[in-house]
């Protein structure tokens, strides 16, 4: 550094002078490996060899990074880390709590599962369209998304996994997809202006753009400041990425024609990033006004899911039945945002969590459905049952899974919401998430009676078996969903103990300002 | 739109770029200029207005210039590198700028300066600059992309 | 001065939204192009607006003048415009191949991916 004339003790509150503990790091790691990686996939993308060896052992290590994340911040607490030594609020702070480790977490499995299954599934004239290189700059932007604790840099990395999900979207450039891709690209950059705009509200009203310090502010502001349009805004904003009811036909119409694994991690990423940001808003910096919308929010969780699973029981195309299928498990995110009682909000974590693992899981098993059966349709999808039994149970185990049936993963976040739902005096929710639970049951098995048990007309099975590239990402899904389903006892309290750290982020603050929150 | 594009399908003969001889002759030397101002930009960006971004956007336009006037393929091959490329290697270098952080015990994207002297002129280095040449790669490259592909006709 | 931006800003996201109302895919990309701006002006808006010394330490000075304009609202708007560039190319390029594959830009007649005709699910076997 160049010589300076400022004082020690001017610069100690403005800088960071003392050295960088080595784990702190791994606030960081996420999504610098995943832009490293990507760039340099970028570079070799004609030699689709070297990418598939590159681009598996990234994505393993992209998890164990991940998971050492996580474990440092069950260790430690919230993490933080300051970009070019300017401390917050003056810098741009990388702040990693339980919530985000865990989302992150999710994310770096997920992506290892659709890296594999791309083996399978994307053929090798389409990866050199670049699959690999927009998979990783696209999970960096999620996990980014993630990590941060700068609510411009959140919106930044909004956009870079946006225009990544655009290039994964029109791999190939099938007519169905140009006409998907336009209307998601148009629709999703419409929302994210929108969160844009909140942004700028937010800066107009708090000077500040850093979470933390915009959560320890809020409660100081007064009834001046416009925070109910901001909030609503924000809201907006949120709900368009994740979704939810009024705003929600870009998924259904999009969804369904990228390659099977692209939408897949689609479904199982994007929209919960809309989610993540949602309770990091509402929850956690505007509580109170998160409180006061409460009711709206109830309102849009429950049609969010009664549309989800009508629209999931009126397709014949699993793939489109599979979108709506993502639109429930939204409503009934939401659901738990919007009863907003500790409870509540573990059970929309962990049903986040599962929801990423298993739509995934789903979007893959109609992958090979399709492959199988030669057809998405259940009009024509039959005999897969008599193909393919282990192909079955595992389909069977996911169907059941997502309906919330025990003893799989969706059943315990659901048993918790809806006894919050119960216990806050908000049943119409609750009969909501179960009605939904009930239609999307029925979805599930009429698409298992049709497509697995039915016989074909010509009676003549061929047995077909599944590849390694579909039966490996499809499996250990499948085993992590049934796994957490028998043994939900640590992600439960994980979850709980997020909540708790969601809705009193005092070591959230903590960790950003250890010296207390700076006053104006 | 769909009018226009028939009548420029209905052109007789192989047509690359625009047929003006003053350009197709001036464009060249116009491009190699305006790369070379890109890159002044590039450099004075540290403490006075210019920088990556601009740096780039400018030698993203006299990429596109030279598009017009000789074709998309001449670009290709003027360029060496494909330009999808180009971005990827300062998308990795710019990463790479805040990453050498790591080994002087200071957060993600601290500046780093050293002062080495080369032929009796102290040159300062520094990782922000590093950072910024990422940036004009990364700009010049996609946004050169993005144009050829909007300059690209299917007879070219 | 913030009151006449705010009416400035105002217009421009009624220009932008006229747009987007649109059936018409280069409308709408227009559209969002204007409400682009409008949201930069917003931004710019936001951080207040102040006619002194631009946020540029000079030489021998360690800090800002107190009269500098505020730098914030600046690098965010450089941000929010190196994005919403890109994706406008990016838009622009796609509603073109868009247009060239699936002859049109009406947004009425683009149902591929969502056919009108899909006929419900079977009832039974």
């Amino acid at each position: 550094m160049a010589a300076s004339s400022i004082p020690l003790e001017a610069l100690e509150k403005s800088m960071v002078l003392a050295p960088v503990p080595a784990e702190h790091w791994l606030v960081i790691a996420p999504p610098v490996w995943c832009m490293l990686v990507g760039a340099i996939l970028i570079m070799v993308r004609k030699r689709m060899g070297l990418q598939s060896w590159l681009s598996i052992p990234a994505l393993g290590g992209l998890v164990l990074i991940d998971a050492a994340l996580l474990a440092v911040v069950i260790r430690e607490g919230p993490i933080t880390m300051v970009m070019g030594r300017w401390l917050p609020p003056f810098g741009i702070a990388f702040t990693v709590d339980l919530t985000g480790a865990l989302f992150n977490l999710a994310c770096g499995i997920a992506a290892l599962a659709g890296g594999i299954a791309a083996l399978g599934d994307i053929d090798r004239t389409r990866r050199t369209y670049g699959f690999f290189p927009f998979l990783f700059l696209m999970v960096g932007g999620v996990s980014g998304a993630f990590l941060t604790g700068d609510i411009f840099n959140l919106y930044v990395w909004f956009e870079v996994l946006l225009i990544s999900s655009f290039g994964l979207l029109i791999l190939g450039s099938e007519r169905e997809q140009l006409d998907g891709a336009t209307k998601y690209a148009i629709l999703n950059l419409i929302g994210t202006t929108l969160f844009l705009i909140a942004v700028g509200i937010l800066y107009a009203v708090f000077g500040t753009l850093n979470m933390a310090d915009i959560a320890a502010k809020a409660p100081t502001l007064g009834h001046d400041a416009p925070m109910m349009t901001l909030s609503l805004v924000f809201i907006a904003a949120f709900m368009m990425k994740a979704a939810a009811f009024p705003v929600n036909f870009w998924l259904p119409a999009s969804y369904h024609t990228p390659r099977i694994v692209v939408a897949g991690l689609f479904a199982g990423l994007l929209t919960k990033v809309g989610v993540y940001a949602l309770i990091r808003v509402m929850v956690m910096m505007f509580p109170e006004e998160g409180n006061a919308y409460s009711i709206v929010i109830g309102v849009v969780a429950v049609l969010t899911m009664l549309t989800g699973s009508l629209g999931a029981i009126a397709q014949s195309d699993i793939r489109r039945m599979l979108g709506y299928m993502v639109i429930t498990g939204i409503g009934i995110i939401l659901s738990g945002v919007a009863l907003g009682a500790q409870t509540a909000i573990s059970g929309a974590l962990f049903y986040s969590l599962h929801s990423m693992i298993v739509m995934l899981a789903l979007y893959l098993m109609a992958g090979i459905a399709g492959r199988m059966g030669g057809s998405f349709s259940l009009h024509e999808l039959s005999g897969l049952y008599a193909k393919s039994p282990l192909f079955a149970a595992l389909t069977l185990a996911l169907f059941f899974s997502v309906s919330g049936l025990p003893p799989f993963s969706g059943f315990w976040p659901k048993a918790m919401l809806v006894k919050a739902a119960f216990d806050f005096g908000a049943w119409w929710q609750g009969a909501a998430i179960l009605v939904s639970g009930l239609l999307t049951t029925i979805a599930a098995t009429r698409a298992f009676a049709l497509g697995w048990w039915r016989m074909p007309a010509s009676g003549a099975v061929v047995p077909a078996r599944m590849t390694a590239a579909e039966l490996i990402p499809l499996a250990g899904l499948t085993l992590l969903s049934v796994g957490v389903g028998i043994y939900p006892e640590p992600l439960l309290a994980l979850a709980q103990t997020a909540a708790s750290g969601l809705l009193e982020p005092v070591a959230y603050l903590h960790s950003v300002f250890p010296s207390g929150v700076p006053t104006p | 739109m769909a009018k226009i594009q028939s009548e420029q399908s209905a052109r007789p003969g192989p047509r690359r770029g625009m047929d003006t001889l003053i350009f197709r002759t001036m464009a060249p030397y116009l491009t190699a200029l305006m790369v070379l101002f890109s890159v002044f930009v590039l450099l004075r960006g540290h403490n006075e207005p210019g920088g990556g971004f601009i740096g780039g956007l400018i030698a993203a336009s006299a990429f596109a210039i030279l598009g017009i006037s000789n074709g998309v393929s001449a670009v290709r091959r003027a360029l060496w590198f494909d330009p999808i490329t180009i971005a990827a290697a300062g998308l990795a270098l710019a990463a790479l700028a805040g990453v050498l952080s790591l080994f002087a015990d200071v957060p993600f994207m601290t500046a780093l300066w050293a002062f080495p002297n080369i032929f009796g002129t102290e040159v300062a280095l520094s990782t922000p600059m590093m950072f910024d040449i990422g940036v004009y790669l990364v700009v010049t490259g996609a946004i050169t992309a993005i144009a050829l592909a909007l300059e690209e006709r299917e007879d070219d | 001065m913030e009151g006449f931006m705010a009416v400035v800003v105002g217009i421009f996201f009624t220009v932008a939204i006229y747009l987007m109302l649109s059936q018409y895919i280069i409308r709408i990309l227009l559209g969002v192009a204007i409400l682009g701006n409008a949201v930069n002006m917003l931004l710019f808006v936001a951080g207040r607006v102040t006619r002194e010394a631009p946020p540029i330490i000079g030489k021998g000075a360690d800090m800002l003048p107190a009269t500098a304009a505020n730098p914030l609202p600046q690098a965010l708007i450089l941000t929010a415009i190196v994005i919403s560039f890109s994706f406008f190319a990016f838009l622009l390029v796609l509603a073109y191949r868009a247009y060239q594959t699936l002859k049109t830009d009406d947004t009425h007649q683009m149902r591929l991916a969502e056919p009108e005709d899909a006929p419900p699910p079977p009832l039974g076997y």
